[in-house]
């Protein structure tokens, strides 16, 4: 791991809800293992109380539809020589395609073979998704 | 004399679409549909002839013979003809076809699709693998919507509209989606109020109540008693409370006549009241309450072949001889 102070070049992810830090990795398909990044856990935030931090040495793009639906209230900052030139906040996606599995055993998806797994956001304010085929709700 | 349409339904046409649930159809669609299915009723002669050439075909992957001779009795009686598979036995799927690769394939033989699938969102698969309209006729217990334009029809039929309406539904309210369905489609016309009449084992599922208080001209009272609320009622849909909802075989037994309507029970009905069940009845009704007036279970099996009717010829685009197509939105009973 690098200094966790400082990246020069990619992405800072802040506000991510305290202890999911991993799991946002992981829907972004980033590798902890192979990727260049410091996490900061639990720290503390004045917006939320706790937090974890992610900063990813020369990140590709993260999937703001993907860190949407993980992390609304995130917000991303992109590094360039060791500066903060850009900051993104992600957004939730009104449908997601092949992020999420259906875990209904009923479900069309779980036979038929070849279709994308799609979720689409069916109330905005509680951020719930629904399987688009049969309507279940979205396990994050 | 004719009014006009209103202006966003030049682009309300059904012509060409799959219907997977009533979301995909407006309620301008729906209205136009009943109207449909009351000239149809009207008209047989006339419009036996209207479908000549066209084909439908019925992907049953589970059996269902009501609904399928349902599906298959209005084509034939719009003219067209039928093609298609009554389980999934004796068809290519018992090899390992998908549903997208089937509906694919029959999009080259025939005019319409209706499909009935065990699992829950095949009929969205096949609407989005087809070059053809597709009907869902059931997937799983999920969407049923021709079931609920069926019970629309009734209730146009007997009152001469579906709002302002006080609806009775009675019985599995948990489980039953065809109760969820009409309750959802009815809330988007308003101005209905429902009685739900369960034990409280079979209780109205939240989203569904949500639903209702969304609708700001609807209302809901949920109630354990058939007999305290049947005199309230306009319309009384009653569906099967099931064995195997139950947890012993004392609470079923309990509480199952509270759910049975006879005629003593209908004794206290008001004389106009409607008695709806999507069918099939198991003791929930008794028989002797067939011969009485307010039954109107039977005419909903061949509202639902009207709609049906009107639904098909609508998605498929033929016109039905003498029907207006631009005519009002209301519709007569
Ligand atoms: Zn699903």
């Amino acid at each position: 791991m690098m200094e966790v102070t400082s990246i020069s070049e990619g992405i800072i992810i802040d506000h991510v809800p305290a202890g999911t830090a991993l799991k946002v990795l992981n829907y972004l398909r980033i590798d902890p293992t192979t990727a260049s990044i410091a996490l900061i856990m639990n720290t503390t935030s004045n917006r939320y109380g706790s937090k974890d931090i992610i900063k990813i040495q020369n990140a590709p793009d993260v999937d703001l539809d993907v860190l949407g639906l993980i992390a609304p209230n995130a917000t991303v900052d992109i590094v360039k020589d060791s500066r903060i030139v850009a900051k993104k906040r992600p957004r939730l996606p009104q449908k997601v395609t092949n992020v999420l599995s259906c875990v209904n055993p009923r479900c069309v998806t779980s036979t038929e073979h070849g279709i994308d797994q799609i979720f689409r956001l069916t109330n905005p304010e509680t951020g719930e998704y629904r399987c688009l085929y049969c309507d279940e709700a979205a396990e994050l | 004399m004719a009014e006009r349409i209103p202006p966003d339904s030049q682009f309300d046409n059904l012509n060409g679409r799959s219907v997977v649930t009533l979301d995909d159809v407006s309620t301008s669609q729906i209205s136009y549909l009943l109207r449909k299915a009351r000239f149809i009723s009207n008209h047989l002669p006339e419009v036996s002839q209207a479908a000549a050439g066209k084909i439908l075909a019925t992907l049953f992957y589970e059996p269902s013979t009501r609904t399928r001779l349902s599906f298959e009795t209005a084509m034939l009686r719009l003219g067209g003809h039928v093609i298609g598979f009554s389980s999934a036995q004796n068809a290519s799927v018992s090899k390992g076809e998908s549903i997208s690769d089937t509906v694919k394939t029959v999009s080259n033989y025939a005019d319409v699709v209706a499909i009935r699938h065990p699992k829950e969102g095949a009929a969205l698969v096949a609407a989005h693998a087809a070059s053809i309209p597709v009907i869902n006729a059931g997937d799983g217990g999920h969407m049923h919507p021709t079931q609920t334009l069926a019970d629309l029809a009734t209730l146009q039929s007997r009152f001469g509209r579906i709002t302002d309406l006080t609806v009775g539904l009675c019985g599995d309210l948990t489980f039953g989606r065809t109760v969820h369905s009409l309750i959802e489609t009815l809330c988007r016309f308003g101005n209905v109020r429902f009685i739900l009449i369960s034990p409280k084992e079979l209780r109205t599922p939240q989203y569904v109540l949500d639903r209702i208080t969304a609708s700001e001209s609807c209302s809901y009272e949920e109630v354990s008693d058939l007999t305290s609320v049947i005199g309230d009622l306009d319309a009384l849909y009653m569906t099967r409370v099931q064995k195997e909802r139950f947890f012993n075989e004392d609470d079923y037994l309990r509480l199952r006549d509270t759910y049975i309507l006879d005629m003593e029970k209908l004794a206290l009905a008001k004389p106009t009241m409607a008695v709806l069940h999507p069918l099939p009845r198991v003791t929930e009704i008794s028989t002797d309450v067939d011969n009485d007036p307010r039954a109107a279970y039977f005419e909903q099996v061949r509202n639902g072949m009207l709609m049906r009717m009107a639904l098909m010829s609508s998605v498929v685009g033929i016109t039905l001889p003498g029907f207006a197509e631009d005519r009002p939105q209301e519709v007569q009973a």
